[in-house]
């Protein structure tokens, strides 16, 4: 009997996430996969998966999950939370066993806003065009978690690699984020607008874009952009000149001018920054 | 062509027209090239993202050996979709007053014409649909819907296209159809795929 992971609670949003399904742009599906993509595969290099198992993404804590079957080897990573197991404190970023029957809850992080709870075996939901991500945008994939959803543990395939931690993550405060010059940056009148002010993260902030407040870009041109390709990272310019820094479920095209692109390594760093919290960037060479 | 930068990870690549762009994608798509994670493409652009792990110098180095693959209008390899409307929109009376061509007029330039889905966006199945002539070219409406049925059969710009579900939109509304542009249990999900060829029928309604 394999292992199961039953659903008592999802805290504000808890969705499956793998590292999403590229290649589909020509027919509008985005690639979506987890937010933090680096904590993903974090997860599952400690707990000797594939880096692309899926694992569950928790936007500010509240997952709690009974454990059944054989019982499971977790890992929870991205965002630094408290785990309990039956209650007790196991702690984060740490390779746990816990036996059928416990209850495994994850608090609101103290630092970020997405944790990732993988498991030993990745989650064996059935995949959506070969991926087990859930898209916000294109309603796509494994449904959002809800109570009472029971999630199947796949087996694994290969030995543990004999490390039980992984190094904790940066903190989500005051984050700096580098990013080169985007292909539209003279379609506004001053692109340094995105160094020179301090910006925040506000409410309307989801997995398909960062949503920027604190300055805004003004339009250098009045005609209209053709629809071009959108990608993770890229800095998108609306009529209102507040950005929108696009996340995992970013749209496949868009006419706004893209002013900037973020790093990829940077992008996962992105998705941990909570709304309300600042964030500023700094420009970097093209590579 | 032209290359624009587009982060650590991707390039985008600018063409004169839609015409080009097409024929770059093709030709990505043909290479095959295990160095390309993505290809998003689009109006007048291809974004080339590279593959996981790899430099993003190979992906220049690719588009720098790429040969584009010019289209053929009279190319009959490709699939050819038929795809019945009734054309009973909502707009259809506009569109035949700013074309100037009347509603039977309207009727004759979408069906009369071989259509070619040019790129996807906006929702899963949506392809932008670019036809023969300029014939049909309208401004998108002043005033979005915020709900547009699934099968809505739509002009904006230089472009047509089909609604694959009920979503908001912009678009001119010129008819409907029945066919299912997006399905998950049919493999490929999706009616309209780069490259596909459109055939628009005047149906019964």
């Amino acid at each position: 009997m394999s292992a199961t992971l039953t659903v008592r609670g999802t805290g504000p949003l808890a969705l499956v996430e793998d590292l999403g399904r590229p290649g589909l742009a020509g027919v509008g599906v985005g690639r979506s996969g987890a937010a933090d993509r680096g904590a993903l595969r974090q997860a599952n290099r400690v707990l000797g998966n594939d880096e692309g198992a899926a694992a569950v993404e928790v936007t500010a804590g509240g997952l709690d999950v009974e454990v059944g079957g054989e019982g499971v080897t977790l890992c929870v990573t991205g965002a630094v939370c408290e785990v309990t197991v039956d209650g007790r404190a196991v702690g984060s970023h740490g390779v746990v066993r816990v036996p059928a029957g416990s209850r495994v809850r994850l608090t609101a992080p103290r630092d970020g806003l997405r944790c990732y709870l993988g498991v030993r075996g990745g989650l064996d939901v059935p995949a959506v065009l070969g991926s087990r991500s859930h898209d916000v945008l294109a309603h796509l994939g494994p449904s959002p978690l809800a109570e009472g959803t029971v999630l199947r543990v796949g087996s694994a395939e290969r030995p543990m690699p004999g490390i039980d931690h992984v190094p904790w993550p940066r903190s989500g405060a005051d984050v700096v984020l580098r990013a080169v010059r985007g292909p539209r940056d003279g379609w506004v009148r001053d692109a340094d607008v995105l160094t020179t002010a301090t910006w925040t993260a506000t409410d309307r902030s989801n997995r398909v874009g960062m949503r920027l407040a604190g300055a805004a870009f003004e339009q250098a041109r009045d005609e209209q952009l053709p629809s071009e390709g959108v990608w993770r990272g890229a800095v998108q310019v609306p009529p209102s000149g507040e950005p929108v820094l696009f996340l995992a479920d970013h749209p496949v095209t868009g006419g706004y001018p893209v002013v900037a692109v973020v790093l990829d390594e940077d992008v996962d760093r992105a998705a941990q920054v909570r709304p309300g919290e600042s964030v500023s960037f700094r420009w970097v060479e093209a590579p | 062509m032209k290359l624009l930068p587009y982060g650590d990870r991707a390039v985008l690549a600018e063409l004169a027209d839609g015409e080009e762009a097409m024929a770059l994608e093709a030709a990505l798509r043909g290479a095959a090239s295990s160095a390309v994670g993505a290809l998003v493409p689009a109006a007048r652009t291809v974004l080339v993202v590279a593959a996981d792990g790899v430099p993003l110098r190979e992906v220049r180095e690719l588009l720098a050996a790429v040969r584009p693959v010019p289209l053929d209008p009279a190319d009959d390899a490709d699939e050819v979709v038929e795809v019945p409307v009734v054309y009973d929109g909502e707009d259809l009376e506009d569109v035949a007053r700013l074309t100037g061509l009347g509603r039977g007029g309207v009727v004759e330039a979408h069906t009369g014409q071989t259509w070619r889905v040019a790129f996807g966006g906006f929702a899963p199945g949506f392809g932008y649909l670019v036809g023969e002539d300029d014939r049909l070219h309208v401004a998108r409406r002043e005033e979005s819907r915020t709900r547009v049925p699934a099968g809505a059969v739509g002009l904006a710009g230089e472009y047509a296209g089909v609604y694959p579900r009920e979503s908001p939109g912009g678009w001119q509304l010129i008819g409907h159809t029945d066919a299912v542009l997006w399905d998950l249990d049919r493999d490929p999900p999706a009616l309209l795929r780069p490259g596909v060829r459109v055939r628009f029928v005047e149906a019964g309604g």
